[in-house]
């Protein structure tokens, strides 16, 4: 049996982490909102990147980009895209489950996030590279990862690119998913970011006649890498509204547990100090009652 | 006909300017080019460069940076790193981008770094020298 004075200490230990728990809460909510609201923007814009890329396709038939070249070979890379920090409920190891499940001799790893990498060197799997992006993430980071990726493929050691992430399906839900980046298969939209339904490229009407300067292979050839290169940073942002949505909902449920959880203490503590109470008038009457 | 032109400009961060026009020149990767409507389809590089789009009796100017530009005959998309109105450049701010991306690349960098210190540095003397043509 405990004493008074151990479940007080107890309950005042409680508070105190319900009080850190409900401030990262809030840090968290607020990043939130800014996190979406950044993905959010770019959505214009991947949209007339859409378009653009549909009407180069359509007036480039038979056209070859190295980056568009499927190859046989089983050897791929993957993107894992996590978070720098924990605190953030299962998302890390619900993406980590999913990395865990590919073959640990055909694919390299390329990491962006701190417990990406932690991941993977605990894991001991194969590490090509390993990348950081702040908290609003940056065009010029997502570049650099797109940039090696490309890299890697063009140089031939991989066949192919996936990029793994966690996907944000609302503030409650994220999902890990799997994304092709390399080769370029048919071209794909470029995901718009949050909540956006995906768009299928719409069909191009042909009967338009294009003129390209200074001509089609050199316009498609800066396009395709600049696409890549705004995809990775889209999922950069998804990544990021993903961890702070995570995060608010993991603090709220610690907040909500240490409150119950000081809530039953205080019933014991009051028991207790009631029964102690008890014990000891018990005492003095009996004592009383011996003299009289 | 179309007497008018719908010009978009758009960043990764925002959509700048959508707007009718009558005209709108332009700098692409072969030279800097006119565009009235029913231009012919046309899709090309941009370079950073000064955008003037012709409204009615008023010109209004913009610094923009790298990109891509689709030409359609009643519309011209621009997709482009950085764009900016020439009222809204803060000379002050861009000279001293420009003197600090001038400054780095004085400095030993990695491939990665140099791409985005001159980006930094084309978008600063684009703005300067946009804003100083108007001064007159």
């Amino acid at each position: 049996m405990p004493s008074t004075r151990d479940i007080r200490r107890r309950i005042k230990s409680v508070k105190n982490t319900a009080q850190i728990t409900k401030a990262m809460q809030m840090v968290a909510a607020a990043k939130m909102r800014r996190a979406q609201q950044a993905a959010l923007v770019g959505r214009p814009y991947a949209q007339l990147l859409n378009e653009i890329m549909t009407e180069a396709a359509a007036h480039t038939i038979g056209f070859d980009h190295p980056l568009m070249q499927s190859r046989a070979g089983g050897k791929r890379a993957v993107i894992v895209v996590g978070t720098d920090r924990g605190l953030c409920g299962g998302l890390n190891s619900n993406l980590f489950r999913e990395a865990s499940k590919l073959d640990k001799n055909t694919t390299v790893f390329v990491t962006a996030g701190r417990k990406a990498s932690q991941f993977v060197a605990r894991t001991k799997r194969n590490l090509a590279a390993e990348f950081s992006f702040k908290d609003t993430p940056q065009f010029s980071e997502a570049r650099a990862i797109s940039k090696f990726a490309q890299d890697l493929f063009l140089k031939g050691d991989v066949d192919a690119v996936d990029i793994l992430y966690p996907r944000f399906i609302n503030t409650l839900m994220q999902q890990p998913q799997t994304v092709p980046f390399l080769p370029i298969g048919k071209l794909a939209a470029v995901t718009a970011g949050i909540n956006a339904p995906k768009q299928e490229l719409a069909d191009s009407k042909g009967d338009e006649v294009f003129e390209f300067e200074p001509d089609e292979e050199t316009v498609l050839g800066e396009l395709l890498p600049h696409s890549l290169n705004f995809q990775m940073h889209q999922i950069l942002l998804e990544t990021k509204a993903s961890e702070q949505s995570a995060r608010m909902v993991a603090m709220k449920n610690a907040t909500d547990n240490a409150k119950q959880i000081i809530k039953d203490l205080t019933l014991e503590y009051n028991k207790l100090r009631q029964a102690n109470i008890t014990k000891e008038l018990l005492e003095i009457t009996t004592a009383q009652m011996a003299v009289g | 006909m179309a007497a008018t032109l719908k010009l978009e400009i758009v960043t990764p961060e925002a959509k700048i300017f959508s707007d009718d026009v009558e005209m709108v020149t332009l700098t692409g990767i072969d030279g800097e080019m006119g565009i009235y409507p029913t231009h012919m389809p046309l899709m090309t590089q941009l370079v950073a460069c000064e955008v003037v789009a012709r409204k009615g009796s008023e010109n209004i100017f913009l610094a923009v940076g790298d990109g891509f530009v689709q030409i359609t005959g009643g519309r011209v998309g621009i997709l482009t790193d950085m764009a900016i109105r020439a009222e809204n450049i803060d000379e002050v701010a861009a000279e001293q981008a420009r003197q600090k991306a001038e400054a780095r690349l004085a400095e030993k960098l990695s491939e990665e770094e140099s791409a985005t210190v001159h980006a930094a540095l084309v978008h600063a003397t684009t703005q300067l020298k946009v804003k100083q043509r108007h001064k007159k």
